[in-house]
């Protein structure tokens, strides 16, 4: 089950905690990988623990040029195709709905929703050809509760969730799935720096009483993406301890 | 000019699956030929492949009967 081999996989935002155990969990199942990200030299690194069949492609998320040179560059270290694309790729700029700057409002809205559509337009046109895809959306949990203090990220991700319905409704036709993936609180460099009061505070609101690993989070991917997952389209996975039932 | 019409026909016969017979020039992709409009792109795409052109998405919106895709092509086609 689950098995991968042979098709290619391009993650965004693959130098992340969550993105990297993706690009790991695809790799392990037999894909193709392009890891893709703002820092290179982690990319490199993370490539050079997987050995053969990864591929690293810098590219920023807020730049239109760049992200259709992603789009080409993938393909073609790939062999000519992509299969799955992992939309892990997002930023935060946090602060409060009346101090937020317009940039602030802005530059999330780019990177996370434009850019991720944008990745997606170029891409699609290959997976139509080929008659295969699958599209995984990296939203989060914030998209569907909100939460205080991050009204951009979340009118981002929320703004995935209903791309991500419209799209799968364009191309289910053409055996392309599009679907969401909704991590709530995950154990990364960025949760790290919570203090312990701030983990005890967030976990009193997760019946699981734990956070969740990116492994958790790279399983549903390699669900989503699998060949088993084909009647699965336009639906949001949530992957939280418990901590939304939607 | 025949030629691409003959090559526009076929492939516009085996990718709607449609009788040869049924693609006449004016017959229009979506109304006469059941195209949806997912299938008018793939069919821009598969003239674009088939005559090494490229088919701005201007011009392909305008493109929508078996007719206006011929004229395109023989006035924009470099062999």
């Amino acid at each position: 089950m689950f098995d991968l081999s042979g098709k290619a996989a391009l993650v965004t935002g693959a130098s992340g905690g969550i993105g990297g155990a993706i690009a790991r969990m695809l790799h392990k199942q037999g894909a193709i990988v392009t890891l893709s990200g703002t820092r290179a030299d982690a990319l490199e690194q993370l490539k050079g623990t997987m050995g053969e069949r990864a591929h690293v492609v810098a590219a920023k998320m807020d730049d239109a040029a760049d992200i259709e040179r992603l789009a080409k560059e993938a393909e073609a270290a790939m062999g000519g195709k992509l299969d799955i694309l992992v939309n892990n790729a997002g930023i935060t700029r946090d602060n409060i709905s009346m101090r937020m700057k317009d940039e602030e409002w802005e530059k999330v809205l780019q990177v996370n929703l434009t850019g991720t559509f944008r990745l997606i337009r170029a891409t699609m046109r290959g997976m139509m050809k080929r008659r295969f895809g699958r599209v995984i959306n990296i939203t989060s949990i914030v998209g569907v509760t909100g939460n205080p203090g991050q009204a951009n990220y979340a009118a981002a991700k929320a703004g995935l969730i209903g791309m991500s319905k419209s799209l799968a409704q364009e191309l289910a036709s053409r055996n392309i799935t599009v679907n969401c993936i909704a991590p709530g609180f995950i154990a990364t460099p960025m949760t790290d720096v919570l203090t312990d009061e701030q983990k005890k505070g967030i976990l009193g609101r997760v019946p699981a009483d734990r956070l969740g690993t990116p492994e958790e989070i790279a399983a549903g991917v390699v669900y989503l993406a699998s060949d088993e997952a084909a009647y699965v389209t336009g639906q949001t996975l949530h992957i939280n301890g418990g901590m939304a039932m939607i | 000019m025949s030629d691409v019409a003959e090559r526009v026909k076929k492939i516009v016969v085996e990718h709607l699956g449609v009788e040869a017979a049924q693609v006449k020039e004016d017959a229009k992709f979506i109304d006469d030929l059941g195209a949806d409009s997912l299938d008018t792109v793939e069919l821009v795409m598969a003239f674009e492949e088939e005559f090494s052109i490229e088919i701005p998405d201007d011009a392909a919106e305008k493109i929508q009967t078996v007719g206006d895709a011929i004229s395109f092509i023989t006035s924009n086609a470099k062999s």
